[in-house]
Parts: C-alpha cells; structure tokens; sequence
C-alpha cells in the first residue's frame, strides 16, 4: 500500500506536467481542428529558453518561466501564422503533414544550433529539498510543478469562462461561421488560443527541465505524443478533459513501470489511444457529436 | 492490353530513370581510383572519422568526433605523420547501420587509409563488410560488445577490425568482483539499459561473475535510452532490499536515475561502468547524491598525468567544457592510429593494419594499451569513485 | 488492327527496353564499374521506391494518412530473416513469409482503425507503428534491442529489380483496375461512394493490406542486404523520411512517388557530409510542399504514352485511359 501510494504520488508531477502540454493540444484541436504535431517541440524550446534564461541572464525559475512562456507563446503565434493559416481551408490531412513538418523543423534547427548536447539546467536554481510524511518521499519540486500546474489551470479556467476573450474562443470552436457572423475576428482567436497553448508548453518545458535537469532537441517528441493521449483520453477539445486526461496518463504511466514493466511505458500509452479511439473517440468528457468517427 | 502497357510504361519510367542515374555514376566512378591510390598521390594522409552526429547517440558521437579532431590538431601542428598532415574526413551516420555502411563505403571512394569510429556497436558492425571488403583497418573508440572484433559465429577475429575500449566481459567482471570483495556485498539489483549492446553486455557478464562469485541478483530492471523517468522502477527494487545496484548505462541517463534513487531514499552503494564518465553527472545528479557511487573506467579526468591533463585543457578550451570518456577514446583511437601509421612507415592501409596488430604499451590517455590476439586492447580498469563530486581512484 | 499490332510491337519493346537495362547495370556491377558506394546507393534506391510506392497506394490514392509503415517493413524484415537465418529456408520463402506475415498485420491494424477519419487515423497508425517496434524490441527471440546481424546477402541486383518492377506492376495494374477506382471514389468522396454501394471498409483494408505487403517486401530486401536489423531502425522518424517522398512526389501519382524515392535517396547520399541539414531540408520540403503545391510534383499524373506522344507530337488513339 505504501509503495503503490508513493507511486501515486511519483505520477502525480508527471501528471501535471503531461496536463499542461495536453492543454496547449487540446485548445487548438477545439478551435482548428488540428493536431499540432509541433506542440511537444515548443515545449522544448520553452524549456531552452528557461535554461539560457538561468544561466545566462542569472535569472530564478520563476522569471525563466514567464521569460520562456512569453517567448512561446509568440513563437507560436508565428508558426500559426506561416504555416497553418495558409491551410486553413485545406484538407486535414494537408495540414497534419505540416505539422509533422514543423515539428522536424523545430527539432532540427534546434540541433544544428545548438549541438546534440543535453544542456544541464543548474541545479543552483531550485534547490531541492525532501520531505517524508508517514514513509512517503515528496520533494519541493513536485510540490512546485503540481501547484503552479494548478494555478495556471486555474488561471485558463478563469480566461475562458469569465473574459470576453474566452467567449469568443468557446464561440470558435462551437461554431466558426456562426462566429464570424457574430463579428469575431476567427484569426486573432486562433492567434490567441496558440499563444496560451504555446505558454502551458513552454511553462510545462521549464518544469522538465527544472525536474530531470537536462534536456535536449529531442526532448519533446514523446511527452507531446503522450499528452496528446492525454489530451484525446478526457476528451479532445474539452479543456477539463484534457487536465484529467494528463494526471491520468502520469499516474498511469507510472504505474506501468513500477508494477509491470518500464519498457513498456511507450506502448502501454499508444495502447490506451486506441482503445480510446475504438471505444469511445470522444474521450471520458465527450458528448457524441457524431461527425468525428 | 492497354493496362498492361501502361503500367510498362511506368516501369519504363523507372527504368529510365536508373539508367540515368547509373550513366551518372558510371561517369563519376571513372574518376575515382581505389583508396590506396588516391591517399599515397597527394600530401595528405586521409583519415575517415565515421560518426554518429545526429540520431539516438549524437551527443556521443560528437565528444568522440571532438575529441578526435583534438588529435588530428595536435599532430599536425607538431609536423604530421611521415612528415604528411592528416586530412580528416568527417561524415555523419546517424546512428543508422545502413548510413554506417554507406558512409564507409563513400570514405572509401574518397582514399581514406583508416577509420575512426562509429561509437556503438550496431553502426561499427554496418561499417565492417566494407571495411574488411577494401582491406582497410577501422579503430572503434567505444564499441564493447565482444561480437565486434570476434565473429561470433565462426569464432574468427575480424581481420581489419580493432578497438581502444574494454569488451563489456571485462568490465561487467570487474565491478562484479569490487562489490563482493571490497564492498562486501552480496545482494545486488542491476537497473541497466536496454536500448543497445553495451549496457545488456555489462549486465549480462556483472550478473554471470556476480552470481558465480556467490552473490545473489534480487532484481533485474531496465530502461530505455532518453528515458527520465525511474522512480516507479526505483520503488520496485527498493521494496526487494538489494544491497547495492548496478546501473549499466549512459550518462545522459544514469546521472537522473541516481539522483532519483536518492531522493526515493536508496542509501545504498550504486555501480556502472565507463559510459558513466562525463562532467554531467554531477551537475544532474548533484555531488550528494553520487557520494558512495563507483564506476570502472579508462582513466579518471583528475589524474595528474600531463598527457591527461593538456588534453583536458585543449578540449575544455575549445569546447568549454570538460571531456567525457567518448572524447578521451576518440582522442586515443587518432593517436594510436599515428602511433601505427609510424611504425609501419607507410600509410598502406593494409601495412596499418600489420602495425595495429603489434601495437605494444602504447601510452595512451585512457591507459597503457597493447593490441592481443582478438584485436582487444589490454589495459588496465580503474575503478573511480565519486567523493563530494570529485573523482577519486580505488 | 493495326492498335493491336502497335500494341504487340511496343510491348516488345518495352520488354527489350528491361532487359537491356537490367544486363547492363548487371554488367557494371559485376565488372566493379558501379562500386560498392553506388551499389549501396542503388539498393538503397530500389528499396525505398518499393516503400513510397507501396505507402502512395495508402496515402495517396485511399487518402487515408498512414503513418506507421515503418512498422510493416518492420514485421517483413524480421519475419524474412527468421526465416532465412534462423529457420534455414532458402530467399524466396522468407520474402513470401515476409510479405504475408506483413499482410496480416495491416489487416489486423488496418480494421480497427481504418474506421477512423483522418488525423485521428493517423495517430492510431502511427501509435501501432510504435507499439511494433517497442514489442519487437522486447522479443528477445529477435534479439531484443540489438536486433539481429550477421544477416546473409541475398538482395541482388536481379532480386532488386525483378522486386521494385513487380511492386510497380502490380500496384499500377491494381489502380487501373476496378479495385482501383472504388478506392479512388474513396478517396475522392467517401460518402458518396457509400451511396454508390461501394462496400468502402473492404477497399480501405484492402489498400492498406496491400501497401503493408509491399512494405514487408522491402523490409526484406533490406535485411537481406544491410545485414542488421534493430527495431530502432524502423521508427516513426523512418515512416516520415517515407512521407516526405510521398509527399514530394505527389500523392496520387506513382510516377511521381518513384521519382521523389530516387531524388530522395541521392539527395541523402549528397548531404552526407551535412546531415545536421538533411532533416531541416526534409521539414521544409513537408512545409512548403503543402502550403505552396499540395499535389507534390506530379500532382495525380502520370507520365503514360499519352504525354509522352503530346510531348513529342505523335499520333494516338483517343482513349478515356488518364
């Protein structure tokens, strides 16, 4: 019972970390109807920019995340604006493959500038401390990453329902030609939802970074698959579901590992996206809205 | 009918196509005169660096790459070899086994004498047929697995094959035997990876000398490469009490396995071999954490010895920051090549490849080698420990 | 009449036309002309035509979105070489067994999931094509991680060829076929070729099943040159490097898929010496591609004797043929 606690508790940080990047995908599947391959990347370019914002610029973790949040969530904007927009009116499948792209692109630039090297987030920057409670080990990292995961949650719930801006986002994804009539610019709500996607990532890139320590180009291929899980597995385009859908996958994942098997992990998560997709796409929020299978 | 001809008309296409592409070839291939040749006709002495510089392994790759181009600096600047500078060609294999063989086979067309590399055992195997088809000499900085020099099938040595690293048998043993006879120990968990030849090696000979010695293995574990997360594992094999674990692996890995193990509570002492060594360890794992950690290993980064050290600044110089042991290896395989092509007096690479095959006490930085029968150098294994995140002989 | 005898005179000659071709890169093969380095690269090439026009049939002319068919080359590889290596059987049986084992599993892969819709298909693809290889590195009868090596040769340039004409054959003689066109109308409107009574799952499994094949049989090829094979080999990264040459060449158009695998393949070769600029090259083609000329190259042309007559002005019988 202890260990499987402990283990609860070991997948909870996880959890949090898969919940903010599941966010970023489930917001801009809601409004576009796209999954953004190059999600899990701006995550490791979030986690890049906090760590030259350390170590160059001598800054704390909590102004290295907003530094890195700020700069995704433009550099999202961006990439929505060359790449997607072009194809808003393409097949699907047009621009999945450009996201595939992006995603490389993002991946690859990164190498080349900057060397396969992992970097090393100091650990100077957040020193750890454990504490034990009844025979369960927690530090004041995974105390950190669930809590500010929570607030920024908290922080989007707030956007979404209680701004003029989150109306007009939830008006998008309801209904596009509806809210074009209703006089709301669809561009910059899809520039906006990218940027608070990209923010999540990149505050998410930041946490992994605070909490493995290194991190490297490639870093954001599969935490993005598996928050896309996340993402599908409370029910895509369902922001609640997305945050359920993240804490469960970490708990599942470690779970996997602590009672199975370690290499497994990988597929055991492309095992519950299909099982997911075959048994009820919608996902554990979704209502049937019938087009999607 | 007329289905029939089209798709012909397809195939014809294809066809065409090849046939250009062969003309073009054929007209290229002209030009290109074997390696011998081309190396012994100009003033350079061609070297093939062949290495992962992008893929799984890239970070690797590159220290070795570095820490061969160090050498190739250093020699040139005080003269060359025969009084010829070396000219390195540097290509990427991205960690494939079929971009390895086709890299080597380019490096071939293009006159190199011998090649440096590739780092893991899979790519250096993609290498070899090519290798041994051209009769040129490959020095592999890094690959352990014991099949890489020895046909495992057949038992004979790979003729043209020859490596600066221990077999996974040595080390693997060796840190078997340090934690029954000087750490006294006699439950062991391994937690290793999984992902290539290198780390199952060191498990499968730790565990075969642990087990034969009288110690028990309470638990067997795995990872993958470019994994981060361990805890769930960690708690598994802290609930079977081993009394020491030993955590076959890379850097990249092994410094955040650690740090986690300590923070999960796991006191005990923690072993690996020399793909532990690099200056990332303790800044991921943190000097606390890798107090009472050992590792067998080439040579320690803080040893004394001036050819140890000049290396240590020259790399730390240019790359600004401290090598690891794929940088120290890749630095040895240029030097024991020079050392080679010197004594054999050409740069034949057949004549190379006599003179690796005699290499005796040749003073490298990771240690005193000479080359035996199978082609495995034969030096000594440290074992370092980590105190207060300095590194320290036993 | 006289179409029949023209018919009957071109066919000879394009069979002339193979034969020659092949005897004399098997002429430069065997008297060392095309070196080891271009042999590779030819290899190389045939293989990875096999592959993008295999996954164009899939891709492009289903319009479904597969992104695991690194996964069926995968299975055909290691079933080949068990086959071969382990079980003794001469080449030939492990191609079949290859081809077969990979038929199976993009039936079994492709009934579930060819039920979803786009991108939602192509996750679930590109999750089985991960669950393959993560099971095969599992396997330790395969070797695990490490794979297998010590693979014998048998990928010959007359296997090669006869392998990469009868994968064109058959799946261009496949798309003019009735077959073909209710997987176009497929493509094209699922809907309404429903409502037109096409049975439109059976066709889906039916293209999937048959690109998985083909898959396998480059799976083989491969192995059975390369020598090694590791699960590591056929991951995602290696079902987009196939993307790419789709892409480029324009889904739809086998033609083009053969071009855009051959460009490709001399493509790597160039960029050896700049491989950190490979990938970056390989996302801009995906990017730009899409935004500026989704249809690739060839766009869902082919080169047939029709544009080759345009081209050169000669005459020809009207026909509804495209």
């Amino acid at each position: 019972m202890l260990e499987f606690t402990q283990q609860l508790i070991n997948g909870l940080s996880l959890g949090a970390i898969y919940a903010l990047i599941a966010l970023g995908y489930t917001m801009v599947y809601g409004i576009i109807l796209l999954i953004n391959f190059a999600h899990g990347d701006i995550m490791m370019v979030g986690a890049y920019v906090g760590f030259f914002s350390i170590s160059l610029l001598g800054s704390n973790i909590i102004v290295a995340m907003v530094f890195a949040m700020v700069t995704c969530a433009l550099l999202g904007v961006v990439i929505e604006k060359v790449a997607y927009r072009p194809l808003r009116n393409s097949t699907r499948i047009a621009a999945l493959i450009t996201a595939i792209g992006m995603s490389l692109f993002l991946e690859y630039v990164t190498l080349y500038f900057l060397t396969a090297q992992q970097r090393v987030y100091p650990a100077s920057a957040f020193p750890l401390h454990k504490y034990e409670i009844a025979g369960l080990v927690i530090s004041n990292k995974d105390i950190f990453i669930i809590v500010s995961a929570v607030i920024l949650m908290i922080i989007l719930q707030y956007i979404i329902k209680r701004t003029k801006t989150g109306k007009a986002m939830r008006a998008v994804s309801l209904d596009q030609e509806a809210a074009v009539l209703m006089g709301i610019s669809v561009d910059n709500i899809v520039s906006i939802t990218f940027a608070i996607g990209s923010a999540l990532a990149a505050a998410a890139g930041v946490m992994i970074g605070l909490y493995y320590n290194a991190i490297n180009p490639l870093m954001g291929i599969i935490p993005g698959l598996k928050a896309f899980v996340a993402a599908v597995l409370g029910g895509i385009g369902l922001i609640p579901g997305a945050m359920v859908g993240g804490f469960l996958m970490g708990i599942l994942e470690t779970l996997v590992s602590g009672y199975w098997s370690s290499m497994y992990r990988d597929a055991v998560a492309f095992g519950v996206l299909i099982l997911i997709l075959l048994i009820k796409p919608t996902g554990l929020f979704g209502k049937n809205t019938g087009e999607k299978v | 009918m007329l289905k029939k001809k089209w798709a012909k008309k397809s195939a014809l296409l294809v066809l065409a196509v090849f046939m250009l592409v062969v003309v073009a070839g054929c007209g290229g291939g002209a030009d290109k005169t074997p390696g011998g040749d081309k190396a012994a006709g100009k003033d350079t002495i061609k070297v093939g660096i062949n290495c992962e510089l992008s893929g799984q392994v890239a970070s690797y790759g590159d220290n070795s790459r570095n820490g061969a181009m160090i050498a190739i600096d250093e020699i040139n600047k005080a003269g060359g070899v025969l009084g010829k500078q070396l000219e390195p060609l540097v290509r990427d294999c991205q960690s494939k086994t079929d971009e390895a063989m086709n890299v080597s086979a380019a490096l071939v067309d293009e006159g190199m004498v011998a090649q440096i590399g590739p780092l893991t055992s899979g790519t250096v195997e993609g290498s070899t047929s090519v290798m041994m088809e051209n009769q040129i000499p490959l020095i592999a900085p890094a690959a352990t697995a014991n099949k890489v020099t020895v046909d495992e099938k057949t038992g004979k040595v790979r003729d043209y094959i020859f490596r600066v690293c221990y077999r996974d048998s040595d080390q693997g043993q060796r840190m078997a035997d340090f934690a029954l006879n000087d750490l006294k120990v006699k439950k062991a968990a391994i937690f290793g990876s999984t992902s290539d030849d290198y780390a199952k090696g060191l498990a499968k000979y730790f565990k075969e000398e642990f087990e034969a010695k009288g110690g028990t293995i309470v638990a067997e574990e795995g990872f993958m490469n470019l994994d981060k997360e361990f805890r769930g594992t960690l708690t598994k094999i802290r609930g079977k009490n081993p009394e020491f674990i030993y955590v076959p692996g890379y850097y990249t890995e092994v410094s955040v396995l650690i740090k986690q193990a300590r923070e999960l509570g796991i006191t005990v002492p923690i072993g690996g071999g020399d793909g532990w060594d690099s200056p990332d360890m303790v800044k991921v794992a943190g000097a606390e954490a890798l107090n009472d950690t050992y590792f067998t290993n080439h040579y320690s980064v803080e040893d004394p010895n001036p050819a140890i050290q000049a290396f240590v600044k020259a790399y730390e110089a240019k790359h600004k920051k401290a090598p690891d042991s794929f940088a120290a290896l890749g630095y040895d395989a240029v030097k024991l090549l020079a050392d080679a092509i010197t004594r054999a007096g050409s740069a034949d690479p057949i004549k190379i490849k006599e003179a690796l095959e005699q290499t005796k006490d040749f003073a490298g930085i990771t240690g005193t080698m000479s080359i035996d029968q199978q082609h495995n150098p034969v030096k000594n294994i440290v074992i370092i420990e980590y105190k207060d995140g300095k590194l320290v002989s036993r | 009449m006289q179409d029949k005898k023209r018919t009957w005179g071109k066919f000879i000659l394009e069979v002339i036309f193979l034969v020659a071709l092949f005897t004399l890169v098997q002429y430069f093969i065997t008297t060392g002309i095309l070196n080891r380095y271009y042999q590779i690269n030819l290899t190389l090439m045939g293989i990875n035509v096999i592959l993008a026009v295999s996954l164009n049939l899939i891709n492009g002319f289903t319009g479904q979105l597969s992104l695991g068919h690194a996964g069926f080359m995968a299975i055909g590889a290691f079933a080949s070489v068990i086959m071969t290596t382990m079980l003794e059987y001469p080449f030939i049986i492990g191609i079949i067994i290859a081809m077969l084992a990979a038929a199976v599993a993009g039936f079994i892969i492709g009934v579930p999931t060819l039920r979803l819709k786009g991108d939602y298909l192509a996750i679930a693809t590109l999750g089985f094509g991960e669950i393959i290889r993560v099971v095969l590195q599992n396997i330790d009868y395969t070797g695990g991680p490490a794979g297998i090596s010590g693979i014998a040769k048998m990928t010959t340039w007359p296997v090669l060829f006869i392998a990469v004409v009868v994968t064109i054959v058959v799946i261009v003689n496949m798309i003019n076929s009735s077959y073909g066109r209710a997987i176009i109308s497929v493509r094209e409107d699922e809907v309404a070729a429903e409502i037109m009574g096409i049975n439109t799952t059976k066709y889906k499994v039916l293209a999937f099943v048959v690109g998985a094949a083909f898959a396998g049989l480059a799976g083989a090829l491969y192995a059975h040159y390369f020598y090694i094979i590791k699960p590591e080999t056929f991951n995602f990264l290696k079902s987009f490097d196939i993307l790419v040459m789709v892409v480029l060449g324009g889904l739809g158009s086998t033609t083009g898929a053969v071009i855009a695998a051959m460009f490709i393949t001399v493509l790597n070769a160039f960029l050896q010496e700049y491989a950190a600029v490979r990938m970056i090259i390989y996302a801009l083609i995906l990017i730009i591609v899409m935004i500026y000329r989704p249809q690739g190259l060839l766009g869902n042309k082919e080169l047939t004797r029709k544009s080759f007559d345009r081209i050169w002005g000669g005459k020809h019988v009207s026909s509804a043929n495209k």
